[in-house]
């Protein structure tokens, strides 16, 4: 009975899906136990229901050989176990002992006693190597180092069953690499990890077994040392997946887009994009390769137009836009299939026909002196979510919300592409998508390029990167550090280019 | 000059006083992510008890009575303020409408129970509180003709409780984890903290602060009630904006346009004062609080989860 | 979709009925037969030609009023300045209306138009400042209420002072006014003026614009989600300020069909209540032209037989504001009380 934690048959049913059906889930004892399955597979809502969040409809939990019955967070605090949420919970304008001993506090006197805090803070975090100072802000830190407050939040409140959810989503390589490092240090210190993810590489690089699920079905957990990638990622999506798309060779075309000299200021007004210079040339997909926050938002939204450029220029089909607005630049024949589609691709409480006409609708034959017209609305819908394969319950008129992630997502890949744009921009196309429709947005992506247009892709998934793209432009802090040929190089060459690293010599395109 | 300001100087501070604890009201429930904007049908809420209350007593408790109608006022806010809690905590309804509603049910109900009790909507009390010198600070030159001469009891019991807030809010655990649930109640919530609780407090506090002001306006300077606080709960909360939401800056702000509003009420009076006019004085605590708005627009210090119900299940 | 309407009306019709119950309730406290003056309430209104007509005439503002907060609402925007946009817009006609010797037809264009410019050109500060400086519309309107208080208070006895009193403005000739003597006569000498045909062709015009052309389009993708409408080239900021300006020239015809429909003058020191009745009346139409149309006659209905049933019954006239206050909670409740009802059904079932 070495389990320290034993989820037994745990199920979980939400209006009309079961998340969670019969799961089982044993940990041992000083392992780390990687948690593996698509998005929306169940990770989340089990782990949820370990920490208290939610209460399962049956089945049961036993710490170290006792059943427990953990009602919410506080019960799990107690029990001992802990978790660092994707999201992180930290106050932005707290400090770190604040943050770490809030709901924890001891007094003295009549005052909370933040000194004392401090000091076993800073204790801890000499303890496992953190370099955490206890008197920072926490707006004032990077993103790895909240990582580390929520980390050390855990210890202070004597956790020894830590849960990691897709910790390394906002890390850079370097980051993960000391991440990993942390996690062996508190295997050694006698604590206990549960590692949710979707990345197979991590769960090679550092975890002892793997339970998988599918569609919240557990699948199987197995010794990770005697499993392949491979059968890991087949296991995880239910068929063969070779994650390779079909490509033919072709010759890229003239150039179509091109950035000169571009930077750009960040929200906090410092140049988040420097001196970057690129062209994307017809029939060819150039990825944008770089760890989350290295300026590609701010090139994305530079050269859609929503951001001004502080010096440099755009030219597109030979035409300086540099200053014409988005409207314009779409007119042009620029389309953009944002990063998060519900904030930026889609108006969720609009129809999907409603939605379809977004950048179109005051141009004929949608409307004619301001005056909507309906008939070719629907029309103009229809043609689209028949091509796009859209499906709704309730076919056009059915509100935007009401579709799925995955339809959502074709809605706004073939309002974009309908219009026949000569530059695709792509940001996380695939980002929170079953195997199924990453598959068809690739096939699309790939399409465009075939029929002479150009994308530009930009992602924070390598292995997407490197799958469909002919070059590749590597990103690091605001600017660019190499481009490479997509058939020339490999993962590790990318990951260290996107580490800042500079290639010995850049290739130049090959005509 | 020092004249005048001697001379105003007591009313602009019985002016200041009931926008200072309003406000303080205001500031214990926005902290908690709840926007208030009912605080002046809370104010109502509290003038009417105030009255009514006082008005039953002073007969058989001259003195005490006046001290009881505060306390009334300050729990009939805190119970008041209930529906509006219920509104935005436990049900999720838009915090701005449900103050909209505390504000028209307040004015309107409390005219209409007015009525059936005394005919006419108004409700006077014969007696409002005194006011007295200060033994010994007063007798400090200029401060203590400023401060500690004529002033009402009431004002040394607000200033107590914006200590008391201010040490609270900053000093103690119930502070950390209030101000937590209106920057990231998820953090409150994964720490442990019942969010639903905290707030269900801080809006009562912001009743109880509102119903304790409007209860100071009568016993103070105005005597009766009539229906309608003149948008003196309006005002406090333009303070809490003008403040940033910081105890200190509320007290600057109300004492602010607590002497704006006298200057224009007495310039009649007092010739000197007439050269600024009346609508300038009157507007400017809205001018400011909203110049006030743009310049802080790019670093204000608004609690982040204002205004946004906190709904446990999503993450 | 059909449904989701039909749901918005049945819980409008909801908070109706809890709202006049709360009133009953009320009545019963003051020891007072409900049925009886629910009776004189709704009698009040509509007993005769001359209370229909008055009736009508104090739905009229609360139409405006209630159209320009649920326009803004469709577009994403929050008016809680109503009143003092009714306030400037009232002010323009007045002044003009006191200066000018003009015939009717000229004179009263001119005023209307000077009412809806100064409504809107007073909101669209409050649009201005949220679009440039991201400052919230509901602070700014709160704000811009109470400046306009004081502009009238100040600038009204300055400039209109009244005849006896120093609280009011002139009246106002015939010739200014929004009465005709043909509808005067017809509704048996009501308060009713043409601003109720004023009125049900802007819920006409407002319909329109929302649902048929392309700035109905854009204006609503901006309130339904600003970031997605600017990735796709709306121009944001120009929309905010067209909708807020929209509204406030709503509220500002809403403030001339009072001023110079209803009464006959303006009064200092009152910010009038039809600002915040106005979210009711948006709130209880649904937000919809027609529905705001139904909600403001039904309260007109209210204010106009709370007189009545004051005179027949010892019940006191503010129970009609109670009962729209307590109409505007559970409107603002009544969504979710069903959601939490649902919740509650199955708890109780599944124990079971």
């Amino acid at each position: 009975m070495e389990y320290v934690v034993e989820m037994q048959k745990i199920r979980k049913e939400f209006p009309g899906v079961i998340a969670c059906d019969d799961i089982t889930l044993q940990l041992k004892k000083g392992e780390i136990h990687a948690l593996l399955g698509e998005n929306g597979a169940g990770k989340s809502t089990l782990m949820s229901v370990l920490f208290g969040l939610y209460q399962p409809d049956s089945g049961v939990i036993l710490l170290r050989g006792k059943k427990v019955h953990i009602a919410n967070p506080n019960i799990a605090n107690d029990l001992g176990i802990g978790m660092v949420h994707q999201h992180f919970k930290l106050v932005h304008n707290f400090t770190v002992t604040e943050n770490i001993i809030l709901g924890f506090e001891t007094t003295k006197g009549l005052v909370v006693d933040v000194r004392s805090a401090a000091n076993r803070i800073q204790q801890l975090s000499e303890q496992y190597k953190l370099n955490v100072n206890p008197h920072a802000k926490i707006s004032e830190i990077s993103v790895g180092m909240q990582q580390r407050v929520e980390i050390i939040k855990m210890l202070y409140r004597n956790a020894d069953i830590l849960i990691f959810d897709e910790p390394t989503a906002v890390l850079t390589p370097q980051e993960v690499k000391e991440l990993m490092k942390i996690m062996k240090d508190l295997i050694a210190e006698g604590k206990s990890i549960i590692l949710i993810t979707h990345k197979l590489k991590e769960i090679k690089a550092i975890a002892d077994r793997c339970t998988v699920i599918r569609r919240g079905k557990l699948i199987d957990t197995v010794s990770v040392a005697a499993t392949s990638q491979e059968r890991l990622a087949e296991m995880m999506v239910g068929r063969k997946v070779s994650f390779k798309t079909e490509k033919e060779k072709r010759a890229p075309g003239e150039t179509i887009l091109s950035l000169e000299k571009l930077s750009v200021r960040n929200h906090q007004g410092v140049l988040g994009l420097k001196n970057f210079s690129l062209e994307v040339r017809r029939g060819e997909i150039v990825g944008i390769a770089g760890v989350d926050g290295n300026g590609q938002e701010e090139l994305v939204e530079t050269l859609i137009g929503l951001k001004k450029a502080e010096t440099g220029a755009i030219f597109f089909k030979d035409l300086n836009i540099t200053n014409l607005s988005i409207r314009d630049r779409i007119k042009e024949g620029m389309a953009h299939i944002p990063e998060d589609r519900h904030k930026h691709g889609l108006i969720l409480d609009y129809t999907i026909e409603e939605n379809l006409i977004l950048l179109i609708y005051y141009q004929e034959p949608f409307s004619k002196n301001g005056l909507l017209d309906w008939d070719r609305i629907h029309q103009h819908a229809e043609k689209v979510v028949g091509e796009f394969d859209v499906r709704a319950g309730q076919g056009i008129a059915a509100s935007a919300r009401s579709l799925s992630g995955g339809n959502q997502q074709k809605a706004i890949v073939g309002r974009e592409i309908d219009r026949d744009p000569d530059l695709l921009i792509a940001v996380q196309p695939t980002r929170g998508l079953d195997v199924g429709a990453i598959e068809y947005i690739h096939k699309r992506l790939v399409e465009q390029r075939n029929k002479g247009k150009a994308v530009l892709l930009v992602s924070l998934e390598l292995d997407e990167i490197l799958d469909i793209s002919d070059r590749i432009a590597c990103i690091n802090n605001g600017e660019l550090i190499g481009i490479v040929n997509a058939d020339e190089t490999n993962e590790n060459e990318i990951g260290l280019m996107m580490a800042g690293v500079k290639r010995g010599v850049t290739l130049e395109p090959k005509d | 000059m020092l004249s005048i300001i001697l001379v105003i100087f007591p009313y602009a501070i019985a002016y200041t006083i009931p926008l200072l604890i309003t406000a303080l009201g205001g500031l214990h429930s926005e902290r908690s992510g709840v926007v208030n904007i009912g605080l002046e049908g809370l104010m109502v809420i509290g003038m009417f008890t105030g009255a009514l209350v006082i008005s039953q007593l002073e007969m058989s408790f001259p003195g005490t009575a006046i001290w009881i109608g505060l306390l009334a006022a300050f729990i009939a806010g805190a119970v008041f303020s209930l529906l509006h809690a219920f509104a935005c905590i436990t049900l999720n309804a838009n915090q701005v409408i449900s103050g909209i509603a505390i504000n028209m049910i307040a004015g309107a109900l409390t005219t209409y129970l007015a009525r059936n009790i005394t005919g006419s909507g108004n409700i006077q009390i014969v007696h409002g509180l005194g006011r007295q010198n200060i033994p010994v600070l007063s007798d400090i030159p200029i401060l203590g003709k400023l401060f500690f001469t004529m002033s009402y009891p009431t004002t040394w019991v607000v200033v107590g409780i914006l200590i008391i807030s201010w040490f609270i809010l900053y000093r103690r655990p119930f502070g950390l984890r209030l101000r937590a649930c209106g920057e990231h109640p998820h953090a409150a919530d994964s720490a442990g903290i019942n969010v639903y609780l905290m707030r269900y407090i801080a809006v009562m506090i912001s009743g109880a602060f509102a119903g304790l002001g409007g209860a100071i306006v009568i016993v103070t300077y105005s005597g009766e009630f009539n229906g309608t606080a003149a948008g003196l709960g309006f005002l406090a909360l333009a303070a809490l904006i003008f403040g940033q939401w910081k105890p200190l800056g509320i007290l600057g702000a109300t004492l602010f346009f607590g002497f704006a509003s006298t200057v224009a009420n007495v310039s009649q009076v007092i010739p000197a004062l007439a050269v600024i006019p009346g609508i300038i004085l009157k507007t400017f605590p809205y001018i400011f609080t909203l110049i006030a708005l743009v310049i802080f627009s790019k670093s204000t210090q608004a609690p982040r989860a204002l205004g946004e119900p906190y709904d446990k299940g999503k993450r | 979709m059909n449904l989701k309407i039909n749901n918005e009306y049945v819980l409008a019709l909801v908070a109706v009925v809890l709202g006049l119950l709360a009133g009953g309730i009320l009545m019963l406290v003051a020891k007072n037969n409900p049925i009886e003056g629910f009776i004189y309430l709704f009698r009040g209104g509509l007993m005769s030609l001359e209370r229909i007509g008055n009736t009508l005439a104090t739905a009229t503002p609360l139409i405006f009023t209630g159209l320009s907060v649920a326009f803004a609402f469709r577009t994403g925007l929050f008016n809680i300045g109503a009143a003092g946009q009714m306030l400037i817009g009232g002010l323009c006609a007045i002044a003009i209306g006191l200066t000018f010797a003009w015939p009717k037809p000229l004179l009263l264009t001119v005023m209307l138009v000077a009412a809806m410019i100064g409504g809107g050109l007073w909101a669209s500060l409050s649009g201005w400042l949220k679009a440039k400086f991201n400052v919230h519309e509901v602070v700014s309107t709160i704000m811009m209420n109470w400046i306009a208080y004081w502009t009238v208070y100040y600038v009204v006895p300055r400039y209109f002072k009244g005849d006896f009193m120093e609280t009011e403005s002139r009246r106002i000739p015939y010739e200014a006014s929004l009465k005709v003597p043909w509808l005067t006569d017809l509704f048996n000498g009501s308060y009713i003026n043409l601003g109720i045909f004023l009125a049900i062709i802007f819920v006409i015009i407002i319909a329109f614009i929302l649902n048929r052309t392309t700035l109905g389009y854009e204006l609503k993708a901006v309130g339904f989600n600003r970031h997605a409408a600017e990735t796709a080239g709306i121009n944001v900021n120009r929309s905010v300020i067209l909708a807020m300006t929209i509204a406030g020239a709503l509220a500002g015809l809403g403030g001339a069909t009072f001023y110079v429909g209803y009464a006959s003058n303006m009064q200092i020191g009152v910010l009038p209540s039809h600002g915040f009745d106005g979210i009711a009346v948006a709130l209880l139409g649904a937000n919809s032209p027609g529905g705001v149309l139904g909600a403001a006659v039904f309260f007109g209905l209210l204010h106009t037989g709370k007189g009545f049933m004051n005179a027949m019954t010892n019940i006191p006239p503010e129970i009609a504001d109670t009962i729209i206050a307590t109409i505007i909670y559970f409107s603002a409740t009544s969504i979710l009380i069903q959601r939490y009802w649902e919740k509650l059904k199955k708890k109780l079932g599944g124990a079971k």
